[in-house]
């Protein structure tokens, strides 16, 4: 194929610059938040995180101490001392002592505020304000500046959410969630799939179909009913409704028509003389199954299983509906979404969990893309 | 927390411990009814066939079961309930029905839906087609791939926070920390409330659908792509067909069945869109969807089922085309098994 097209120096270039843009487009977005979730949370309103390794610049304002801290020099009234206190140091680039023109003065520069009174604010935040006359009055003089910090770089994101956000417990939630989640339909599908696969019974087709059918079925349809379900198993036997169990039992069944589908291809696959031999050998069919056609499916069922563990962990709606939204049951897409809702413009903390959420689908994603792809292939493109 | 991973292990071992139990022991009790060994010749022919009429059920009995409860009674129950009134208790006939066509959020939802419909699969598939295409000819493809199909891998709500710090909007004289308005503003453009904007917002929120989906689209049309043979293209270079040409009248039309798949199995995805509207803007603006609209109505006010199962009903009927038509493929294909 690579003769077909882009013979030209210029139309091999143009595919190189495409794909670079394409793949710039597709990782961006990502390495956006990756970036914000490291940097100082200041930081992450000051600049845009495109900039995070230059120097952020950020308007700051304060006020100077009251004319109590006054002290006599040289015939003049002073007031000395930094503009941060015990804050952390940043460069001052200009300063001003009105809002409408807060970086009126260079930095080091001595501002006449009038009736001889002078302010000089210094780089590192040094001010010295003096005056013929004693000041009066308990409110010191406001002040106005553009201050310029070097970047910084930080894990106080991850600890804060970690540990005050619900994020480390809701982490752990959503393993409790995937984990039987992922394995549970896995055992039922494979012996459903080689039932449908290799063993003559009546209704076997309509069976198929049905399956095939369930395959797109909205999860919208069953939501109302289960949750009626639910409640009223709830109720018989006094027990909560929103339980680990009922949401394990419903992914299974929202899990089921495409593991049955996808091993049932696979299975069906398999050399037809293998399963002969064996049976004139005197196998049954559960030993067939359990020696010969559980080892040879290991690649469909791995596929399956990250399908489902990435479906499940991923999985919002289904969470939201069959758990409660307590610090012991909401998983790790249900708390992003509650603090896209109460921490709207805490940007350190919205990146942060977003990106807790989102690495171990990632992981799981780029150790086992192989299996991935295959399943995805034979899920979608039907026989092959 | 000790304690819930404790039980997580302990219930895991439960379940699959009872699944294998459940397997081994039917298909032991079946030997033991229908002994085939030690008995007559005639007797355990006779067996061996009982067991060949029991043993299929058995194991596809619990996978039966699970279907039933969680699929095909829910399916049924919910056309039910589309007829009852909010408790599910008394028939109103199609007052649900009359009520979700003369509702505003109701015609928004299915315009907005109708504007998904039309432009994520599109969208999706085009874009898709194009990488493959495209990435073949290079050889960092495979990386360039690899990271294209990443978003894949990221839920919905994950995206929905990635994109919206994408789309954040700070007032004016403060700086634009959001990539997008702060592009906008380096092009001397007015930074934007983009996820507010009546009607155009629809498409912010589309951008986010697309860009997790297109990877799909890839990977499974790069596969077909492979599957053309060198030979044909080959014979059209010699003919002297320019690469658009060759894209559009060669490859485009030999892998017209896999596009179909992709374009049917996104379109699917796009009727069942609920997390990004609901995370991005919970439908306000005008950018409501059915798959929320339903969630709103389940739990609004204590819940209106009868509403929630009418619209769940109408996403059901947009789907039944493509299932119709993914049962007769299936059949078509195994027709000779």
């Amino acid at each position: 194929m690579a003769s077909a097209t882009g013979k030209s120096f210029v139309g091999r270039f143009g595919v190189h610059l495409a794909v670079l843009v394409f793949v710039a487009i597709w990782t961006v977005p990502t390495l956006g938040i990756l970036v914000s979730s490291l940097r100082d949370k200041d930081q992450i309103v000051a600049s845009g995180w495109w900039n995070s390794f230059a120097s952020s610049t950020q308007n700051g304002a304060g006020r100077l101490p009251a004319a109590s801290a006054q002290t006599q020099k040289d015939g003049k009234y002073v007031i000395e001392g930094n503009i941060f206190g015990d804050e952390p140091k940043r460069e001052i680039s200009a300063f001003g002592v009105k809002a409408a023109a807060p970086t009126q003065y260079k930095a080091g520069a001595a501002a006449d505020l009038g009736d001889g009174v002078t302010l000089q604010v210094n780089a590192d935040g040094g001010f010295v304000l003096s005056s013929p006359k004693a000041f009066e009055g308990d409110r010191g003089q406001r002040v106005y500046y553009a201050s310029s910090a070097p970047p910084k770089f930080t894990t106080e994101n991850y600890k804060n959410v970690l540990l005050s956000q619900g994020i480390g417990r809701s982490f752990m939630n959503s393993l409790t969630v995937t984990i039987p989640a992922t394995v549970i339909p896995i055992l039922i599908a494979a012996f459903a799939a080689y039932a449908l696969a290799w063993m003559r019974f009546p209704g076997r087709a309509l069976l198929i179909a049905v399956v095939i059918g369930l395959l797109v079925v909205p999860l919208q349809m069953s939501l109302i009913p289960l949750l009626k379900l639910y409640n009223g198993v709830g109720t018989f036997f006094g027990v909560p409704s929103k339980t680990y169990l009922g949401i394990w039992l419903a992914h299974t069944g929202f899990g089921l028509p495409f593991a049955i589908y996808l091993l049932r291809s696979y299975i069906a696959g398999l050399p037809r003389e293998i399963m002969e031999s064996a049976r004139i050998d005197g196998a049954s069919d559960f030993e067939i199954f359990v020696k010969i056609v559980l080892p040879l499916s290991f690649p469909v069922l791995a596929s399956f299983a990250i399908f489902q563990f990435l479906w499940v962990w991923n999985d919002l709606l289904v969470a939201m509906v069959f758990l409660g939204t307590a610090p012991d049951q909401i998983v790790l897409t249900a708390q992003l979404n509650a603090l896209l809702g109460s921490r709207g413009g805490n940007w350190e903390i919205l990146t942060t969990s977003a990106f807790i959420t989102i690495i171990v689908p990632l992981i799981v994603f780029f150790s086992l893309q192989r299996y991935f792809v295959r399943g995805l292939l034979a899920g979608s493109v039907k026989g092959g | 927390m000790a304690a819930q991973i404790f039980s997580a292990i302990f219930v895991i071992i439960i379940g699959v411990g009872g699944c294998v139990a459940y397997f081994w022991g039917a298909n032991k009790l079946l030997d033991m009814i229908f002994p085939s060994r030690g008995v007559s010749g005639t007797a355990a022919v006779d067996n061996l066939r009982r067991q060949g009429l029991v043993r299929p059920w058995l194991f596809v009995g619990p996978a039966m079961i699970i279907l039933t409860i969680y699929l095909i009674y829910p399916v049924v129950e919910t056309l039910r309930l589309s007829f009852l009134d909010r408790g599910g208790e008394h028939f109103v006939g199609l007052a649900n029905y009359q009520w979700a066509f003369g509702d505003h959020d109701f015609r928004n939802s299915i315009l907005n839906n109708i504007l998904w419909l039309a432009v994520v699969p599109a969208a999706c598939t085009f874009l898709g087609l194009i990488i493959a295409v495209l990435t073949d000819k290079i050889w960092w493809g495979t990386i360039a791939k690899s990271l294209i199909f990443l978003p894949l891998a990221i839920s919905f709500v994950g995206a929905s926070v990635i994109w919206k710090f994408i789309y954040e909007y700070r007032g004016e004289g403060q700086v634009q920390i959001g990539l997008l308005n702060a592009i906008i503003q380096y092009f001397g453009g007015q930074p934007q409330v983009w996820i507010s904007l009546p009607f155009w917002n629809n498409f912010f929120l589309m951008i986010i659908l697309i860009w997790i989906q297109t990877g799909f689209a890839m990977v499974i049309l790069s596969s077909a792509l492979r599957g053309i043979p060198e030979e044909t293209l080959e014979a059209a270079v010699i003919d002297g067909a320019n690469p658009f040409q060759i894209f559009w009248k060669i490859m485009v039309p030999q892998i017209w069945g896999t596009i179909a798949v992709v374009w049917t199995t996104i379109t699917i995805l796009v009727l069942k869109v609920f997390d990004i509207v609901l995370t991005m803007t919970n439908g306000q603006w005008n950018s409501q969807v059915l798959a929320n609209l339903m969630f709103d109505w389940m739990f609004r006010g204590g819940g209106d089922f009868g509403r929630g199962a009418t619209i769940a009903i109408i996403i059901m009927i947009a789907v039944i085309p493509i299932m119709v038509w993914n049962i007769r493929q299936a059949n078509k294909e195994t027709g000779g098994h």
